[in-house]
C-alpha cells in the first residue's frame, strides 16, 4: 500500500458487528468525520439530510446509511463499504446491519474481514444479537476484535457497566477463539475515545478505537501459509503459439516455477514451468495475485480444476459443513442445490441436517431443519468431487455457497467442517 | 494488539503485495469469473478514466488473447469531441467490437422524451442502456463504478442483480460471501459487474500513472470558455451558452469526471501531468461527483432512484 509519497502501507479490512441501535453506523460516521475522510460537500449533504428529516444538526449514521429506506427507518439494511486512510494504514470498512432479518448482509460484510469492530450499548450490555453476530464473525474466521463500549455518556462514564462488558467479552472471546479482545469506552455521538482520547474516563488508559485499529494485524483474512499453494483454475488462456496456460488467483501459500504441483481432482502430478502475469514472468507468485501458470507437461485442465502444492487438500464428494441459512423456507434433508466452491460449480443433495447452533449457549442441538438466519451443521453429497481444505485453515478453499437452481438466489454460506467452539 | 500471529509468514516467504497489485488482481479475478459464468457479457465504456482502467484490466485479464466480449458506449449525443475520438481509438486498439447505443435514436423512436434543448440526457440514458441490453441479449454488463463515489453505490454488490425490468432492488441483494461471485441469471435478467468497487479516486490515478494508461485530453488542465452555473463550471458548447446574468470566461480547467457535456462541470486546475493531478486530488476538499456532477444534486437519493430504474 502506498500513499502519495510512495511509502508502503498496509490494508486492514474490518466489519462492524453488534445489535441494532447500539450505534455502529454512528461510530463509523464519527470515525470518518474525525479522521477527515469526508469531503466538504459530503458532510454538508449529511447535515442537510439530518435537518430536513428532523434528526438534529448532523446525524452521523447518515454517513453510511445512504438508502432512502434506511434514513426513513433509522436502521442499516445492507452493508455500506467505506474507504479510509490515515498516515498509518488504509482501511476498507464494511458497516453491517444489526437486525437479525439482515444477517445475510452482515455475513457478506464479515466474510472478508480481518477484524470485527463490535459495538455494544454500555447502558444495556451484550444482547442476544451481539452474541449472534460475534459468533457468526468467529465462524467466518475473524479472530481479532475491537469492542466499542458505546453510549458511555449516557452511562455517565461509570466504570461498572464497562467492566461488565469486559468480563462478558472475555468469556465469550475465550469460547470463540478470539485473540486479545480490547474494549474501549466511547461516546460515538460526542467523539470520546474514537479518534481523540477523552478525559471523561480517567480510569481507562488504553488506546482509542482508531489507535486499536491502526495497531491490529492486517491481512489476516487470507490465512496465508497455513496450507500449501492453491490455484483454482478460472480460465484457460490460449496463446498464439498454441500453448495453453491456466489463469487464477494464488491462495494458501506462494507458488514458484519448479514447484511440484498436483492437478486435482484428477490427481495428476506435474511441475510449474513458468508463472506469469500480463506484465511478464514472476519468480514467486504471492497469495492474492492473479497469475497464469504454464505446466511442464501437456496436461488437460480446465475451469474448476485446482493446482495445489503440498500439503495437499482433500478431494471429496461428501462433506460435513457449517452453514448460515438465508432462505425464507427451511433447509431440510433431501433438498437439492447448485453448489459453487472456488471456481467449480456442481449440484449437491443435503443428506442430513445434523444440528442447529444455539447462540446464547454456543451449543449444538440436534435438529432436522434450519430456519432463516439459523446456523447449523449439515452433511452434503455433491455430483462432482470438490477439492477442499477445512475452513479453519483456509477461507477460500474451505467455503462454498448453496444456490437455488430455479431463481439463482444464494441461499446459504457454507464452511467445511464443524464449528470448533461448539459443545 | 500488535503481536503478530505465529502463522504469519515473513515477507521473504510471501513477498508483500503492493496495494495496486491487490486491487488489480481482485478486479481481474472478477472480470474472469463473469466472463466464465455469463453467456454474453459486455463492457460499458464511456471514455472516462474509470472505464479506461476497466478496459485496461480486461485486456490484461485475457492477454495475449483478445477480450472475449464487446465494448458498448451509451451515447447521449452530448459529447466532448476529444472523448469520442479517444473511445474509437481505444476500442480499435483493444481489438474489441464497439457497440454504440444512441440516446438520440431512443428519442427518435419515441422510447423516451427529449428533455429539451441543452438539458441533460443523463437520466433517460437508462432506457437506451436497458433496450440495448435486451436487443443484444447481454446477461452481464461491466461498469467502472466505484463504491467511494456515492452513498448508494457504497451499498451495492460487486455482482449486482437486475430483474427482467432492469431494476436494482437494494432491499433484496444477493448475499456475496468471500470471493464466491455468483453470476447466474435467468432469461431476461442480467447482472451489472463492478470490478472497481473497492478502488478509490486516488487508487485510479495511481494506477493510471503506473500503467501509463492513455486518457482523453480533457482530464488535463487546458484553457476553455466556461460559465458559472449552479456552483459548477460548465463548458460553453453547442448546448451550453451564457444566459441572463451569466458571464462566459476563459479559465484554466480540467475535468475530474467525464459525462454528459451539459451537466459535467470542470474544475479550476493547472495540473498538466498525472503526478500533478494526484497532488491536486490529495488535497481536494470537494468530492469528485460533488465538484462535477449536476445529476446528483437533484435530491438526497438521486443515485439510488436512478439505479432503481436501471441506471449504470
Amino acid at each position: 500500500m502506498s500513499d502519495t509519497s510512495g511509502k508502503v502501507m498496509d490494508l486492514l479490512r474490518f466489519a462492524t458487528v453488534g445489535s441494532v441501535d447500539d450505534g455502529k453506523s454512528t461510530l463509523i460516521g464519527r470515525l470518518l468525520v474525525d479522521t477527515r475522510q469526508l469531503f466538504d460537500d459530503q458532510l454538508e449533504a449529511v447535515a442537510h439530510a439530518s435537518v430536513s428529516r428532523g434528526v438534529g444538526d448532523l446525524d452521523l449514521s447518515f454517513v453510511t446509511d445512504g438508502l432512502r429506506a434506511e434514513r426513513e427507518q433509522g436502521i442499516t439494511i445492507d452493508v455500506a463499504y467505506r474507504y479510509a486512510a490515515t498516515p498509518r494504514r488504509k482501511f476498507i470498512i464494511a458497516d453491517c446491519p444489526g437486525h437479525v432479518q439482515y444477517t445475510r448482509n452482515m455475513a457478506t460484510g464479515a466474510s472478508t474481514a480481518d477484524l470485527a469492530l463490535v459495538v455494544v450499548d454500555a447502558t444495556s450490555g451484550l444482547k442476544e444479537q451481539t452474541r449472534r453476530h460475534l459468533c457468526i464473525a468467529a465462524l467466518l474466521g475473524v479472530r481479532r476484535v475491537v469492542v466499542a463500549a458505546n453510549k458511555m455518556d449516557l452511562a455517565e462514564w461509570a466504570k461498572d457497566p464497562f467492566d461488565a462488558i469486559v468480563a462478558e467479552i472475555d468469556t465469550l472471546a475465550d469460547r470463540l477463539g478470539i485473540l486479545e479482545p480490547l474494549v474501549v469506552p466511547v461516546s460515538a455521538l460526542h467523539g470520546d475515545n474514537v479518534v481523540e482520547p477523552s478525559d471523561a474516563a480517567p480510569w481507562y488508559t488504553g488506546p482509542t478505537v482508531l489507535g486499536a485499529l491502526e495497531a491490529a494485524p492486517a491481512g489476516a483474512w487470507a490465512g496465508e501459509g497455513r496450507v500449501g499453494g492453491r490455484l483454482p483454475i478460472q480460465w484457460v488462456l490460449r496463446h498464439p503459439t498454441g500453448r495453453r496456460t491456466y489463469a487464477g488467483m494464488v491462495d494458501g501459500s506462494p507458488i514458484s516455477p519448479g514447484d511440484e504441483v498436483h492437478l486435482l481432482p484428477a490427481g495428476i502430478t506435474t511441475r510449474i514451468r513458468r508463472v506469469a502475469t500480463a506484465d511478464g514472468d514472476l519468480p514467486v507468485a504471492p497469495v492474492g495475485r492473479c497469475v497464469d501458470v504454464d505446466l511442464a507437461d501437456d496436461t488437460p485442465a480446465g475451469r474448476g480444476d485446482m493446482l495445489a502444492t503440498a500439503p495437499l487438500p482433500q478431494v471429496t464428494d461428501h462433506l460435513t459443513a457449517t452453514v448460515c441459512w438465508f432462505g425464507d423456507e427451511p433447509l431440510t434433508a433431501g433438498q437439492r442445490f447448485r453448489v459453487k466452491h472456488t471456481t467449480r460449480s456442481t449440484v449437491g443433495f443435503v443428506d442430513h441436517v445434523v444440528s442447529r447452533l444455539e447462540v446464547n449457549e454456543l451449543r449444538l442441538e440436534q435438529a432436522d431443519l434450519l430456519e432463516a438466519n439459523d446456523i447449523g451443521v449439515i452433511t452434503i453429497s455433491t455430483a462432482d468431487p470438490l477439492v477442499v481444505d477445512p475452513y479453519d485453515v483456509n477461507r477460500i478453499t474451505g467455503s462454498f455457497v448453496l444456490v437455488d437452481e430455479r431463481t439463482n438466489a444464494t441461499l446459504a454460506g457454507a464452511m467445511v467442517g464443524k464449528p470448533g467452539f461448539a459443545r | 494488539m500488535t503481536t503478530p500471529t505465529a502463522a504469519a509468514p515473513s515477507d521473504a516467504v510471501n513477498p508483500r503485495v503492493d496495494h495496486l497489485d491487490l486491487l488489480e488482481s481482485h478486479a481481474i479475478f472478477i472480470i474472469r469469473e463473469v466472463a466464465a459464468e455469463c453467456e454474453r457479457p459486455v463492457l460499458l465504456f464511456s471514455g472516462g478514466k474509470d472505464s479506461a482502467v476497466l478496459l485496461h484490466l480486461a485486456i490484461k485479464a485475457f492477454a495475449p488473447a483478445h477480450i472475449p466480449f464487446p465494448v458498448m458506449h451509451i451515447d447521449t449525443g452530448h459529447n466532448f469531441t476529444e472523448v469520442i475520438e479517444y473511445r474509437d481509438r481505444q476500442a480499435e486498439a483493444a481489438g474489441a467490437r464497439l457497440v454504440i447505443a444512441s440516446v438520440q435514436a431512443s428519442i427518435d423512436a419515441g422510447r423516451v422524451m427529449d428533455p429539451g434543448e441543452g438539458l441533460s440526457r443523463n437520466r433517460i440514458q437508462s432506457t437506451t442502456l436497458l433496450d440495448a441490453i435486451n436487443e443484444h441479449g447481454f446477461d452481464a454488463a461491466f461498469g467502472g463504478a466505484r463504491r467511494d463515489e456515492d452513498k448508494a453505490r457504497a451499498k451495492e454488490r460487486v455482482l449486482s442483480f437486475r430483474d427482467r425490468f432492469g431494476r436494482w432492488d437494494p432491499r433484496r441483494q444477493r448475499p456475496e460471501l468471500w470471493q464466491l461471485y455468483q453470476g447466474r441469471v435467468n432469461h431476461g435478467e442480467h447482472l451489472r459487474a463492478f470490478p472497481l468497487s473497492d478502488w478509490t479516486e486516488l487508487d485510479i490515478w495511481q494506477y493510471i500513472e503506473r500503467e501509463r494508461i492513455e486518457l482523453p485530453s480533457i482530464y488535463f488542465a487546458h484553457e476553455r470558455e466556461v460559465v458559472h452555473r449552479d456552483g459548477m463550471l460548465l463548458a460553453v458548447s453547442q448546448w451550453v451558452s451564457a444566459t441572463d446574468g451569466e458571464v462566459a470566461e476563459r479559465l484554466s480547467v480540467r475535468y475530474r469526471t467525464v459525462g454528459d457535456a451539459t451537466l459535467t462541470g470542470a474544475v479550476r486546475s493547472t495540473a498538466t501531468t498525472i503526478v500533478e493531478i494526484i497532488e491536486e486530488i490529495s488535497t481536494a476538499r470537494v468530492s469528485e461527483r460533488g465538484a462535477t456532477r449536476g445529476d446528483d444534486r437533484f435530491s438526497e437519493t438521486a443515485m439510488e432512484d436512478r439505479k432503481r430504474e436501471g441506471y449504470f
